[in-house]
């Protein structure tokens, strides 16, 4: 780097930048519409200063949505909370059930554990769609169509198989001897998965945790056959907003602006989770 | 304290057998060093002792009993590892406080007992560094350290001194048989270090493909190795070892060396016309004046004095080259054309086939490491 010329240094600058831009502009488009009523929005050519408002945000957490036609009722807090919940309660769920599996997976090389693992990797190569159908047959005589429970059952096809394999390859990443040392010092095999496996696959643990909230809350097609109106995550709760009398681009711009940041602060938060490395000098590489 | 006892261990990997029915028995409070190449299996049989895992066949007894099908936190031994295997989250001092711990030891006796141990091995300063923080000298005395705390019966330390530095490794050679001594415990140690292997072993087991090749005191291994490979393993500079064909006159067994018969002693009756290697140490040479009985020309190529000795490289008529060793400060032939005589006695004599060492009175025996 230190031999860079300045017109490298120039190029490299607007390359840079138009990346960034290329990136950012829709997320900063979509900012600024959420401040917007529909016919700022809507006039031709788009303006880039306009008079703030704030009513599409008091429309959404009020519920109370005044169109042309007249007021309608919107869920979107509720929708909110629902996808709050999912994503929260599946990826625990995951978490719970992914990382011992994984751990197992890692350091138990027993018969058949490779296709076991496979086999739970290969849930994410189907499509969702093909999935859905029987599922949302068993689901009916179940009677899990609709409910908490279930859709947070299928969101473990999407969010377990995350976790393990990626969880996996941290605990194959801790040298083994450092376990056979806790051992041997007189622990067992739980205390040296609590104090040393987890503490040191911590940061793969968080980075799988969020990567797999992040596809949890994205999740569109699972909610909207399996959930009707009051269990549904904003993803769907979103097509609320393509009313009889028109698109509201403002209150969707305002919703996205809301859902997307749980995942955003999220993301901010564990990203010094995720640079810290695994190892911390304790192994002679 | 315990011994310990391996009988008829076999381990395999895959198709691989890497410990071939193995056995091996070390008394209480002795030290046992194991010594051989990489992939000799050396760390493999001390993690079936460590019980971190399983031998396919053969028992592991400590102390007598029968430890084959415990987990290892049910062994009571200590184990110092090549690597260090510190634990990356947690300080020097609960690093070392880990043994203790598990025995749930009170706070003050968890405290006495680290800051002794730590006295002890010179690291009491850095106990509240976390090991990125240490130096690999500090990285491998808190594993030493951690092996040490619970005084275990059984000590297995890994190549603890592979991966420090050389003056480190010359201080911690001088200071372990000390502190092990003092430990009172018996101790397995794995070594690639032929000098390691005899300043720290009451005895040496010389493992080479899985099995124990060679298994006797220091002084045995150097003065009898029972093959070519452990010949050429121990000692520095290397042994030097030349073709010859024993025959037979008058006075006994010779061998020719540039036309100059040197005459052995040992029962080599059995060798006459055999192709064999003769086994001649650097010490055991000396140059002597011209006429001297025996005496073989050479031409000094190369001097190279190493602190308490020096080492001269010769060239024979016949183009063989040798090594000569002396003590520092004493006279000898630093160019030219010299004269080196071979002391007929400390000669070892091996089989060109088979590399194994001929002379059925030294042969020695496994079990006890006693000469048979």
């Amino acid at each position: 780097m230190e031999h860079t010329s300045l017109l490298e240094r120039i190029l490299r600058g607007i390359a840079l930048t138009l990346v960034v831009i290329f990136f950012m502009f829709p997320i900063v488009w979509i900012l600024m519409m959420s401040f917007q009523t529909n016919e700022t929005i809507l006039r031709i050519p788009p303006q880039l200063v306009f008079k703030p408002t704030l009513a599409n945000y008091t429309a959404l957490i009020t519920g109370k949505l005044t169109t042309a036609a007249g007021t309608l009722d919107i869920a979107f807090m509720r929708n909110l909370w629902n996808s709050v919940f999912l994503s929260v309660t599946s990826v625990a769920v995951a978490l719970l059930l992914g990382v011992p599996a994984a751990y197992a997976f890692a350091r138990h090389k027993f018969r058949g554990s490779e296709d076991i693992a496979f086999t739970l990797l290969s849930f994410r190569f189907a499509p969702a769609l093909l999935v859905l159908l029987p599922l949302t047959l068993y689901f009916q005589k179940l009677g899990l169509a609709n409910t908490y429970i279930g859709l947070i059952w299928v969101y473990q096809l999407i969010c377990l198989p995350l976790i393990l394999w990626i969880v996996r390859g941290y605990f194959e990443d801790i040298p083994a001897d450092i376990e056979y040392a806790y051992r041997i010092a007189g622990h067992s095999w739980f205390a040296t998965f609590r104090k040393i496996a987890l503490p040191l696959a911590g940061p793969g643990i968080a980075a799988a945790g969020l990567l797999a909230f992040i596809f949890a809350w994205n999740n569109f097609v699972f909610a909207l056959v399996l959930a009707s109106a009051d269990k549904q995550p904003v993803t769907v709760g979103a097509l609320a907003f393509i009313t009889s009398s028109g698109i509201q681009y403002g209150q969707i711009s305002a919703a996205i602006v809301l859902s997307i940041t749980p995942t955003l602060a999220l993301a901010l938060y564990a990203q010094r989770y995720l640079v810290e490395g695994l190892s911390l000098g304790a192994v002679k590489g | 304290m315990a011994s310990l006892e391996l009988r008829n261990v076999v381990k395999r990997y895959k198709s691989q057998t890497v410990l071939d029915n193995l056995s091996l028995s070390v008394a209480d409070g002795e030290t046992l060093v194991l010594f051989g190449p990489s992939g000799a299996g050396k760390t493999v049989l001390l993690r079936l002792v460590a019980g971190v895992i399983d031998p396919d066949e053969g028992k592991i007894l400590i102390g007598g009993e029968d430890m084959t099908d415990l987990d290892a936190e049910f062994r009571g031994v200590g184990m110092a590892f090549q690597n260090f295997a510190l634990f990356p989250h947690m300080t020097a001092f609960d690093n070392i406080a880990t043994p203790l711990q598990a025995k749930r030891s009170s706070q003050s006796a968890m405290k006495s007992g680290v800051e002794s141990v730590a006295k002890l091995l010179k690291i009491g300063h850095v106990l509240s560094h976390k090991p990125r923080a240490l130096s690999n000298g500090q990285k491998q005395r808190t594993a030493l350290a951690r092996a040490l705390v619970g005084a275990p019966p059984v000590l297995l330390l890994d190549d603890p001194l592979r991966n420090v530095d050389a003056k480190l490794r010359f201080e911690m050679r001088l200071e372990l048989p000390r502190l092990l001594a003092d430990r009172g415990a018996t101790v397995v140690y794995v070594t690639q270090d032929y000098r390691e292997a005899m300043a720290l072993g009451d005895r040496i087991a010389v493992m080479s493909q899985g099995v124990i090749k060679q298994l006797g005191t220091p002084e045995q291994i150097y003065r009898e190795p029972a093959n070519i490979e452990i010949a050429r393993l121990f000692g520095d500079p290397t042994i030097n070892l030349l073709d010859v064909k024993p025959s037979r006159d008058a006075k006994g067994i010779y061998v020719g060396l540039s036309n100059v018969q040197v005459h052995l002693t040992g029962a080599y009756d059995a060798t006459v016309g055999r192709d064999c290697v003769i086994g001649l140490r650097p010490e055991a040479l000396r140059f002597v004046d011209e006429g001297t009985p025996a005496a073989i020309p050479v031409t000094v190529e190369a001097e190279t004095p190493l602190n308490e000795k020096i080492v001269t490289l010769v060239r024979t008529v016949r183009g063989r080259e040798i090594l000569v060793s002396r003590p520092a400060g004493t006279p000898g032939q630093t160019e030219g054309r010299a004269h080196i005589a071979v002391d007929g006695k400390s000669a070892l004599l091996f089989d060109h086939a088979s590399g194994d060492r001929i002379g059925a009175s030294n042969v020695v025996n496994l079990r006890s490491g006693e000469a048979a």
